[in-house]
């Protein structure tokens, strides 16, 4: 994975609650989709394929965020990872939000996305400043530090759980962290077998080959 | 030595718990996975890139659900959009030696529908998918959760997933329901009560005498749509009902297991005393059929209702009225019934079994789909299709002028052909009436298959538990 120390750069301000994941990256019938491009797609092009001016992401200093700016519960519905991969295929690193859906904070995390929440006060400030600053000055978002720079005066700590915080500063491989703990899954299936085999082997399974 | 009460979840959770990571994640044993078409094959890529495996190919399955096209007669040539992804799930399908429900299988169709169906998934087993509706097996009293590629990626190396346990809620659904109304409505008007993000955080187990009293593939409707108001996974205790539903299906423990099974099936509720983060009340006696009228699930009246007025609702929501109505060519105060209708969807992991496609067969016998309306039945499963068939609900479709197609995702997941035309008004038995899910510029409204089927014939929304009969609104006026 990507590791995550530091980003400098326009904040975006998509100031909505509820922003979900069809939205972030609509479903297209493309095995290998421009992410970039798909990021917003219905929401930066009309049914034309031109571009809509006003949308955030298609004014000039947005065109280089590497922030984007929610409100509550940013990333619900679908658990579509390709809406990690469409903020990251266009040079988003970090989104502050009020709230995160579950599945789509857990994806962020295994992508070297930082998902910030910040507190409810500072969410308020926070937001007031991207709007303002409308990506003339850039913030620079620190997870070494645990702090967000402008684009305001301000400068505003996060908190993070430090496994979260190590994984993504290092760049950990997740699938890793649990390969270290085999053991206790091969003796767990061990111990399965005999208390409830049909678990472990699927009764009848010769049934459903082909 | 008495231990202290658990519920249902701790149950499962603790019984499923291999070891706790260094990052303090715990490790959740996942006794089933299901790989579907559209993440599938990023998750093999990946998995090669690394050197990895799947480590229990015997407890994973494939399927081929969100692309395929489900017109009549499909075959690879006849659905080039798919073709990639189904030759990628076939590919990792024989790399890895795992059994895949392709198109053409007889046991090809919904992941959430087969699992069940085929007795793949049990009472007090977990499940794995990545998709966000997983959570539809827990109808059965099963622990799924839904996750993204990255987590696909880890269930295949692992088996299992790992992440801190989520809170719990228990759902008292109390009262009982008036006739004509569905787990369907239930869990719309549930959602509108505590908002898409209600659960964040959550897993949830449904309770009370409304969950009791409903059948186990209503219970799948009910558990389906917990994601949608954010929480990670629903659960419904299994009882003699459930029991019933899964006893005899074909990949259901047989024999000594079988009797062990069921023993361990009857000691699955969460123990009086056990505590919850959190407990909520729903009266459902005096609910009628509800109707989306907006952009998420949250945005539901009851067919009597009108379309909100953002200028009295609360200032916090109105941004969000606005925009739903812009959408939705709605103006505030418009009843929902009585709206035009264009095209009707009665599939989906929600609505798309058997009872579903019954109730609905139900209100369309003997009557003629709306001249203006094309509506199409999409069965959850190749089982539900050919045991529709046999009942003879295929012929009451098609004679009525719906189309009768193969069983997939179609126009819920919006992946595949299956869509409709900008601006027009879909009625649909899915679970997510966002913008352009069905087709840029689709106005979707979320219902139970009754009143799908109504619409359809109607060709407006109307109250299909209506006295004095909802077919007096002939399509003649439409």
């Amino acid at each position: 994975m990507q590791p995550f120390d530091r980003v400098t750069g326009p904040a975006a301000p998509l100031l909505e609650d509820d922003i979900n994941t069809d939205q972030i990256a609509p479903a297209i019938a493309s095995f290998k989709p421009d992410y970039a491009e798909l990021l917003f797609a219905r929401r930066r092009r009309n049914a034309q394929g031109a571009e809509i001016p006003d949308f955030v992401l298609n004014r000039a200093p947005f065109r280089k965020a590497c922030v984007l700016v929610a409100r509550n519960n940013f990333g619900s519905g679908s658990s579509r990872e390709s809406a990690v991969w469409a903020l990251a295929g266009f040079g988003i690193r970090v989104v502050v939000a009020r709230s995160f859906a579950d599945i789509f904070r857990e994806n962020c995390l295994k992508n070297g996305l930082l998902p910030i929440s910040l507190d409810a006060g500072d969410a308020a400030s926070f937001e007031d400043e991207v709007v303002a600053a409308d990506g003339a000055t850039p913030c620079t978002v620190d997870l070494v530090a645990q702090t967000i720079a402008g684009p305001g005066p301000k400068t505003y700590r996060f908190s993070i759980a430090p496994a979260e915080r190590e994984a993504l500063l290092r760049g950990l491989d997740d699938i890793g962290l649990t390969l270290d703990a085999l053991a206790s899954i091969v003796a767990w299936e061990e111990q399965m077998k005999h208390k409830q085999p049909w678990l472990q082997r699927i009764p009848n399974a010769e049934a459903v080959q082909r | 030595m008495t231990s202290s009460p658990q519920t249902l979840l701790d149950k499962i959770w603790d019984a499923h718990r291999t070891g706790i990571r260094d990052d303090g994640r715990e490790i959740i044993y996942m006794d089933r996975n299901v790989v579907h078409d559209l993440h599938g094959s990023h998750a093999y890529a990946k998995l090669e890139q690394t050197h990895r495996t799947v480590r229990r190919p015997d407890l994973t399955f494939g399927v081929l659900d969100h692309s395929p096209a489900t017109t009549p007669g499909r075959t690879d040539a006849t659905n080039p959009k798919s073709l990639q992804f189904a030759q990628g799930m076939r590919a990792g399908a024989e790399r890895y030696g795992f059994r895949l429900f392709d198109v053409g299988d007889p046991e090809q169709g919904i992941a959430h529908v087969i699992a069940p169906e085929l007795g793949l998934v049990l009472p007090g087993s977990t499940y794995a998918c990545p998709d966000s509706h997983a959570c539809t097996v827990g109808g059965l009293g099963a622990l799924a959760f839904a996750c993204g590629t990255s987590e696909l990626e880890h269930v295949l190396a692992t088996q299992t997933v790992a992440m801190k346990k989520p809170k719990q809620m228990r759902i008292w659904l109390d009262g009982t329901l008036r006739d004509g109304v569905t787990a369907k409505d239930v869990i719309l008007h549930l959602i509108g009560l505590i908002g898409v993000a209600g659960g964040r955080g959550f897993m949830v187990e449904y309770a009370g005498d409304v969950t009791r009293a409903l059948s186990v593939e209503a219970r799948f409707t009910l558990c389906n749509m917990t994601i949608e108001f954010g929480a990670r996974t629903g659960i419904v205790a299994p009882d003699e009902k459930t029991i019933a539903y899964v006893d005899g299906r074909l990949l259901a423990p047989q024999g000594a297991d079988r009797d062990a099974a069921l023993a361990a099936w009857r000691e699955l509720y969460s123990d009086p005393g056990a505590v919850f983060d959190r407990e909520i009340h729903v009266d459902c006696s005096s609910l009628t059929p509800q109707v989306t009228w907006g952009i998420d699930q949250s945005q539901v009246v009851g067919i009597d209702g009108v379309v909100p007025d953002p200028a009295t609702a609360d200032p916090e929501r109105a941004p969000a009225i606005e925009r739903a109505l812009a959408y939705m060519g709605l103006t505030p105060g418009t009843p929902v019934a009585g709206l035009i209708v264009d095209r009707v969807f009665i599939g989906s992991c929600t609505n798309a079994r058997i009872e579903d496609l019954e109730t609905a067969a139900a209100v369309v016998r003997g009557r003629r789909v709306a001249a203006r309306v094309r509506a199409i039945v999409v069965p959850g499963s190749s089982g539900v299709k050919r045991e529709a068939e046999k009942r003879g609900l295929d012929r009451v479709f098609r004679d009525a002028g719906f189309e009768w197609h193969e069983s997939g995702c179609s126009m819920c997941a919006g992946a595949n052909d299956d869509l409709a035309k900008p601006g027009e008004r879909s009625v649909a038995t899915s679970n997510r009436n966002f913008e352009n899910r069905q087709g840029p510029g689709v106005r979707t409204h979320l219902v139970s298959p009754a009143m799908a089927a109504a619409a359809a014939i109607a060709g407006r929304i109307v109250d299909v538990t209506r006295p004095g009969g909802w077919e007096s609104v002939n399509d003649a006026a439409v």
